[in-house]
């Protein structure tokens, strides 16, 4: 690997700006944030970034790196291969100023969510088996990465209709929870606006958690909901997977 | 200079919205009570998020002789003595309900065979005990709490940077920061604070701790007057990451000893056999952390300077499902599978058990209406934190403060008064690095004040280093007046961090001085010039508090247990645990 590295990131906020590049020297096993904090300290202390753990906890570093949305805390410079690294913030959310954006979008969705009501108080007795499903979408990170590549919210600004793959695996993993009593099929249908959803596991691919958006709480929920109502997306998985 | 200042009126104001402060936030609403949560990033993410192993609570699903008695118990052996003994009995009776209750809000932890909460080992706990989600229980239970929260009328002021809080006489009256997005200030009145800010890890150079741990809230405390207790008690957790550079100081959960992983030298030697032979790798953190130190310093260490931790026994199946994150991790930023082989370790910063002094039963501090909970807090942990008591901590302590401040709130007859000169001036001393000239860069203060507490006041200290430290943090606190920042007030992080430094300033001499006052080891604090434990030392507490612009040391006596706790102890073994056959319970 190269001595230094060039960084091209965005500078600006919502009335516009341009990539400004920097060098970074590299080090062994360096990742983006880690050249981040490098032109912080030394080349441009202003420059906005949000992080917090840097272990791929937390969430808040989500970035596009030569176009492809990540982790910039889990993404090391010696995968992106020689070239000037392209650092960008999520396209999908406005710009605050560099590579901060206004992800309070989100945050208003997830008030809407109708929330967790057991049947009665815990202790519960629920076995492994059945709260797999749900754990598994709980491991959310909330790095609204599945938000911004899912193309209803990113090329066609649908936010007023669809509640994106984040959302998605939330209401599943309340309606997949053991005990929960509340039905969200109806606002899974018009307030979640799953119909918009054509399954183009786009979401997926970019998890960083590696939830399986689209299979395992998507489709599922689609088919919850198609059991009810009508969904041609959905006749269409079914007629794809032959059943 | 002056700007129409925003401002907000509120019965309690919680700054923090980690797991105390969130818990906090749930046990203040009511409704007609007006309550607030600030905190410095995005609603989620607070350093909480990353907590890894569990947990603790004396819930015995796995092993019915666990009692909240075993519990408090290992507390207070592992705080060697010096912590709040009600602190720690409140606690161990509450934990297990707090859990429970997390449970009924949606969590979901990994399960027993017959569907109860799953309970894993951890280090100088007697039972299995702490309740856990593989390797993200931080994330379960910030999670559960958030969509708790949200649910609610709390209001919510996300990346808001508290930088003051304001009196009335001798009471809290509000909170005075700005908007880290806009830089413009804001102005929160309130009848009470509860301060869930969380630790200060990021005084030393190599930490775990996310950026936010800058210790604010103590620091604020400090200078409205409230009193920091046993400010020297710093933990080093034994295993963090440490290599490549990039990445030391990451965590290694305890999980990863709790599920069978065991510590190795360079000559492949299992040392812990000899520093602990009972608890092994599971021992006390403190132990754990100095055997670690001690074998590098003897030259057994690894390449990188630690030791091997080897769970490749477990198998690859095992490990994928009890440690995901572990395993994820260092394939990720190490190129290591941990399924296949060994992985360097070392010590890092992890926790700091001192912090503003809470009462047991209130959280209250010494400031009239402002209270502390979680990790800022201190009266728990002593000497030592168990692994998994920090989790249940917040809960059991952040309901109780969260109360606490509504029903002082709820007492006062009126909104406490503001002064208008002190807000103005506080504006001004915020914004003084703009037009500071050829100043000083606040991320060169930081790094340098890391060196100088990693140096000086680490995992080893004796008096010449720590006044060589004392002398270094005095000049870096002289040239931080100066401290200056260029562009503009939005999102500027160079800003933020001159905020930063100051209160790491004003912690980092609190833990030197306490450190000198206490002249033997104990726990956490290992004196090289002072090796053992000494009765006197072992009945006070250092008490750091503000007197003018100057910082006074005094010592409080540690709080005399009843004699039922104290009848505890006398057996030499844990309640719960069977006496060896034939002895009596004179053994040791
Ligand atoms: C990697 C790691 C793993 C851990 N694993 C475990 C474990 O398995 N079990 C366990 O029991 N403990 C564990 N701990 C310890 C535990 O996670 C922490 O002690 C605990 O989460 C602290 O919680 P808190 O609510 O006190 O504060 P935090 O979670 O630190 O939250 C502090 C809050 O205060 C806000 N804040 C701070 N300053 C300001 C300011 N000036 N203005 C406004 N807001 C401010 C922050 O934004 C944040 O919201 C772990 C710690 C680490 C680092
Ligand atoms: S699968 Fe659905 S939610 Fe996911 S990116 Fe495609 S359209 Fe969006
Ligand atoms: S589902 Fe995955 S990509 Fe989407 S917010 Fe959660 S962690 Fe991020
Ligand atoms: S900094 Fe937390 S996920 Fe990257």
């Amino acid at each position: 690997m190269k001595d230094t590295i060039t960084l091209s990131v965005f500078r600006g906020d919502h009335t516009g700006g341009e990539e400004r590049s920097y060098d970074v020297p590299v080090t062994e096993g360096m990742v983006v944030l880690d050249a981040v904090h490098y032109i912080q300290q030394h080349l441009a202390p202003d420059l906005a970034v949000r992080w917090n753990c840097k272990a791929a906890r937390c969430g808040s570093c989500s970035a596009e790196i030569n176009g492809r949305p990540r982790l910039m805390c889990k993404t090391r410079l010696d995968v992106l291969g020689e070239g000037v690294i392209h650092v960008r913030p999520m396209k999908s959310f406005p710009v605050i100023r560099d590579l901060v954006t206004d992800v309070s979008w989100n945050y208003r969705v997830a008030r809407q969510i109708p929330g967790f009501t057991p049947a009665h108080p815990a202790p519960f007795v629920m076995h492994q088996v059945d709260v797999e499903r749900s754990q598994e979408f709980r491991k959310c990170i909330e790095c609204f990465l599945c938000q911004n590549v899912c193309h209803v919210l990113r090329d066609h600004d649908l936010k007023s209709r669809y509640v994106g793959p984040r959302f998605m695996i939330k209401i599943a993993e309340l309606e997949m929870h053991p005990m929960d009593t509340v039905d969200r099929i109806d606002f899974t249908q018009k307030d979640a606006g799953v119909g918009y959803c054509n399954v183009t596991k786009c979401c997926q691919e970019v998890c960083p958690e590696h939830i399986h958006i689209t299979d395992n709480a998507i489709i599922p929920m689609k088919e919850r909901v198609a059991d009810e109502k009508y969904d041609p997306v959905r006749m269409l998985v079914r007629a794809i997977r032959g059943r | 200079m002056s700007e129409a200042i925003e401002t907000h009126e509120h019965d309690v104001v919680i700054i923090g919205a980690g797991g105390a402060g969130l818990r906090a936030a749930i046990s203040a609403a009511q409704p007609g009570v007006r309550v607030a949560v600030l905190c410095k990033s995005l609603l989620g993410k607070a350093h909480t998020v990353m907590a890894e192993g569990g947990a603790a609570a004396a819930l015995g699903n796995l092993d019915a002789a666990d009692s909240w008695r075993t519990h408090f118990y290992d507390t207070v052996r592992s705080a060697h003595f010096i912590n709040n003994y009600r602190t720690a009995e409140i606690f161990a009776k509450e934990a297990p309900d707090r859990i429970i209750e997390l449970e009924g809000w949606g969590a979901l932890f990994d399960r027993t065979p017959d569907g109860k909460i799953m309970q894993r080992p951890f280090g100088a706990h007697t039972f299995r005990r702490l309740a856990h989600v593989g390797d993200h229980t931080g994330l379960e239970l910030i999670r559960t709490l958030q969509y708790r929260a949200i649910q609610s009328e709390v209001e919510f002021f996300q990346e808001f940077t508290s930088t003051r809080l304001l009196l009335d006489g001798d009471r809290v009256a509000g909170v005075m920061g700005y908007y880290r997005e806009t830089g413009r200030f804001a102005l929160f009145r309130a009848r009470a604070v509860v301060l869930a800010t969380g630790g200060w890890g990021r005084l030393y150079q190599v930490t775990s701790n996310s950026w936010e741990s800058t210790g604010d809230g103590a620091a604020m405390a400090f200078m409205a007057g409230a009193e920091l207790g046993d400010m020297e008690m710093v933990q080093f957790h034994p295993t963090g990451m440490v290599w490549p550079p990039g990445v030391r100081g990451i965590l290694v959960t305890e999980g990863v000893r709790g599920e069978g992983g065991v510590l190795l030298n360079s000559e492949g030697e299992r040392f812990m056999l000899r520093y602990d032979p009972e608890r092994q790798e599971l021992s006390s953190r403190d132990v754990v952390a100095r055997a670690i130190y001690k074998e590098v310093q003897a030259g057994r260490g690894t390449p990188h300077g630690g030791a091997w931790l080897d769970i490749t026994h477990k198998g690859a199946a095992f490990i994928l499902r009890k440690l995901p994150n572990m395993y994820d991790q260092y394939l990720t930023l190490a190129n290591v599978d941990i399924t296949k082989t060994k992985f360097e370790v070392a010590p890092t910063c992890h926790y700091t058990m001192g912090g503003v002094r809470a009462d047991p039963e209130t959280c209250a501090t010494t400031v009239k209406g402002l209270y502390a909970c979680g990790e800022v807090a201190c009266g728990l942990h002593g000497a030592n934190r168990l692994g998994g008591n920090s989790l249940s901590d917040l809960l059991v302590f952040g309901r109780r403060a969260g109360e606490a401040a509504r029903e002082w709130a709820q007492g006062l007859e009126a909104q406490p008064g503001i002064d208008a000169a002190e807000v103005q001036a506080e504006q001004e001393r915020v914004l003084a690095p703009f037009s500071v000239e050829k100043g000083e860069n606040p991320y060169d203060l930081h790094a340098q004040l890391q060196a100088v507490m990693s140096t000086h006041a680490g995992i080893a200290r004796d008096r010449a280093g720590l006044e060589a430290g004392l002398a270094k943090v005095e000049e870096l606190k002289e040239r931080s007046r100066k401290v200056a920042c260029g562009g503009s007030r939005m999102f500027n992080p160079g800003w933020h961090m001159c905020f930063d430094v100051k209160s790491m300033l004003t912690l980092g001499e609190a833990i030197i001085r306490s450190a000198m006052a206490r002249t033997e080891s104990r726990g956490a604090h290992w004196r090289t010039d002072y090796p053992d434990e000494t009765e006197e030392m072992g009945s006070v507490n250092f008490v750091v508090w503000r007197d003018g612009d100057e910082m006074k040391l005094k010592t409080a006596p540690v709080p005399k247990m009843p004699p039922e706790l104290r009848a505890l102890f006398e057996t030499g073994r844990a309640p719960g645990v069977p006496a060896p056959t034939g002895s009596p319970s004179e053994r040791r």
